[in-house]
């Protein structure tokens, strides 16, 4: 009998983890079902008080998804806190009377991907690497494609003449993904929602304004955490900058980051920090309107990214909106912010320019 | 002659005026929300009324937490977030402001400006620790009221430090503070001084501070408060006799700017509104759907974050 594997919902990642596990390790994927406030109280009632907020989203996915039938669960190991991630949320669920088998990549290294090979053993111990690798080549190619696909909207669905336009060219493009049998077919995909994406009809002025949006992880790229933030900001007439995606292509070796951002900060000060004030910094210098940084509660690398965020606020005139989100966010409040930050930049623009 | 209203439904309080084309004040009412909305509105409405004579309102403003309700209610043409609205207020009362400090009774804001433009905000994010409701739950437990706070707060020569990073703990240590023999006028000092530490590590936090300063919501009338800013800042703040009404202000400004009309009567203060919030049930989300009726006929509803959830008038 296959494993019925199953990793916590982020974003729609979900996509190419399941092409890896289906295709690639001849495995059942169990998606999880769409994050809401059920996984949210699942999560925070389980959870340590005190833990970032990721933790409590990701913990009542993998609940969600026992609920739904995956007996090995798959978590992911990182530089900051979600390094234990794992291996506190397997007890917890063991704690809770669950039995599944739980595969901790936190042992792994990325950067080495031989060290992972025993861990797909574990998945299933008759896998085929040479079957594996082509799965991985594919599921490689979606990543990408899906971050250049969200890329591309989120510089343009504020334009759109037909509302709906964009998000149904993207809507498309997942399902091609979902079906894609190689990288060639995922290629293919990608190429016709780009041609497609190109010839919807938009208004975009001359010089839009234009947003960049920087912070953590997992915070940022997983729009049910951060409340959709990006395409409701996009969809008030904004083009959208985010460099933080899981290709992270465009994101630069962390020895040139900190040679571009020495100005602002001496040491290395941990996971995502350093890209997000480099990233700000990008925006900054480029004439942005404005920089979003997003951020969960108790996130303590990106607390510290906001003392230099005020810098280079400083220095270069811009506005930065600061979002923490836990699990009681308001929706109210945080419309409110994004709204009068809205509200703020075109006033700044139409005085100044 | 033709006259805009705005609206300002906050927490605690509830402010209404209406201009005439010049941005003069025809009327002018400030009274509590008490936890209804729609209730205060029709009684602001009531009151505005009586204070007019030939002016025909042709077009509306909200602002505040309840902008939304009310402005579906009202019709208005413009539903603006607090933060624009109080930056368009103060500036048509002191063009020249680069600095706005605001207290209310649920939250707090800094916004700053140049050349009457805003470059930067904030609101506080997590805590209400420091906002009007706080200081008068804590006059409660002093005995005294919280109008009398600042000019008892006037009086002391030694404030009392308070912890106030959190409302729960200042409680404590307020309690602590009482207990162990020091004097009531000095807690109060302490307090109006810890009110304006928290606000100036928190919200204020890495902001330049320029002067002119203008500090309003319902706390600026605290004058303990607004002492304890000037010795903090160093720089004189203004507090304005219509400080209350800047966000009101501000959403007539802007319903006059947006050039749209519509006829708006004062008959909608004596219909018949209600508000019914429902669990949308279509999937685990549970959205939390807020249907507004008048006269038992549907006007409007929201709150569904898909498709699954709408509710159609």
């Amino acid at each position: 009998m296959p494993h019925k594997v199953s990793f916590p919902q982020f974003g729609d990642y979900w996509i190419p983890f399941e092409h890896l596990v289906t295709r690639g390790l001849e495995a059942e994927y169990v998606v999880p079902p769409p994050m809401t406030k059920r996984t949210l109280e699942l999560g925070g009632k389980y959870s340590p008080d005190t833990a970032c907020a990721p933790f409590k989203y990701t913990l009542g996915s993998l609940i969600e998804a026992l609920e739904a039938g995956a007996d090995l669960l798959v978590e992911t190991g990182g530089a900051c806190r979600l390094g234990y991630y794992g291996e506190l949320q397997e007890q917890i669920l063991r704690d809770l009377g669950y039995s599944f088998e739980f595969v901790n990549l936190a042992g792994a290294n990325y950067s080495k991907p031989l060290t992972l090979l025993p861990f797909l053993k574990k998945i299933n111990p008759h896998y085929s690497l040479p079957r594996f690798a082509m799965a991985g080549l594919a599921a490689a190619k979606m990543v990408d494609g899906m971050d250049a696909v969200d890329d591309f909207v989120r510089k343009n669905i504020g334009f759109e003449r037909e509302a709906g336009a964009f998000e149904a060219a993207r809507a498309d493009f997942f399902r091609e993904l979902r079906a894609a049998a190689d990288r060639k077919e995922v290629s293919a995909a990608l190429s016709r929602c780009l041609e497609r994406m190109k010839k919807i009809p938009t208004d975009k002025p001359e010089r839009p304004y234009r947003i960049g949006v920087v912070g953590e992880y997992y915070t940022i790229m997983d729009p049910f955490s951060n409340h959709n933030l990006e395409w409701e900001l996009a969809k008030k007439g904004m083009v959208i900058e985010r460099w933080m995606n899981l290709s992270g292509n465009r994101l630069e070796p962390a020895k040139k980051v900190r040679e571009k951002i020495r100005r602002y900060t001496k040491y290395n000060m941990g996971v995502t920090c350093m890209s997000t004030i480099d990233c700000a910094l990008t925006c900054a210098k480029k004439g942005y309107d404005g920089i979003i940084h997003v951020k969960s509660f108790g996130c303590t690398p990106e607390n510290d990214a906001i003392p230099v965020l005020q810098n280079i606020s400083r220095d270069y005139k811009i506005p930065v909106l600061y979002l923490s989100f836990d699990l009681q966010t308001g929706e109210e409040g945080l419309s409110t912010r994004l709204e009068a930050f809205y509200d703020m930049v075109v006033m700044r623009k139409r005085a100044w320019s | 002659m033709k006259a805009y209203l705005g609206i300002d439904i906050g927490s605690i309080s509830t402010k209404g005026v209406v201009l005439d084309g010049e941005k003069n004040i025809l009327a002018r009412e400030y009274l509590w929300t008490e936890g209804n909305p729609v209730g205060a509105v029709k009684r602001l409405l009531a009151a505005l009324r009586s204070q007019l004579t030939g002016a025909e309102v042709v077009s509306v403003g909200t602002t505040g937490s309840a902008r939304k309700l009310i402005g579906v209610i009202t019709g208005a043409a413009v539903v603006k977030n607090e933060i624009t609205a109080h930056a368009v207020g103060t500036l048509s009362l002191h063009p020249d402001v680069r600095t706005v400090f605001e207290i209310g009774g649920q939250d707090s804001k800094i916004i700053l400006l140049d050349q009457g433009v805003v470059t930067d905000y904030a609101m506080n994010t997590l805590c209400a620790a420091g906002t009007g409701s706080f200081l008068s739950s804590q006059a409660r437990r002093l005995g005294v009221e919280v109008e009398d706070f600042g000019r008892i707060a006037l009086t002391s020569q030694n404030p009392t430090p308070i912890a106030a990073r959190c409302t729960v703990f200042a409680e404590s240590d307020l309690v602590h503070k009482a207990q162990i023999g020091h004097s009531r006028e000095d807690i109060i000092a302490g307090l109006c001084k810890a009110v304006v530490t928290n606000y100036l590590n928190n919200v204020a936090k890495g902001k330049a501070i320029r002067p002119p300063i203008v500090f309003q919501g319902g706390v600026s009338k605290n004058v303990g408060v607004v002492r304890a800013f000037e010795q903090a800042v160093g720089h004189p703040v203004i507090v304005d006799e219509n400080g209350h009404l800047t966000g009101a202000l501000g959403a007539a400004i802007l319903a006059r700017r947006s050039g749209k009309e519509a006829p708006f009567s004062f008959e909608i203060a004596e219909a018949d509104f209600k508000t019914r919030g429902v669990n949308c049930g279509r999937c685990a989300n549970q959205c939390e759907i807020i249907c507004v009726y008048r006269d038992g006929k549907l006007l409007d509803a929201w709150g569904n974050r898909c498709e699954k959830g709408t509710v159609k008038a």
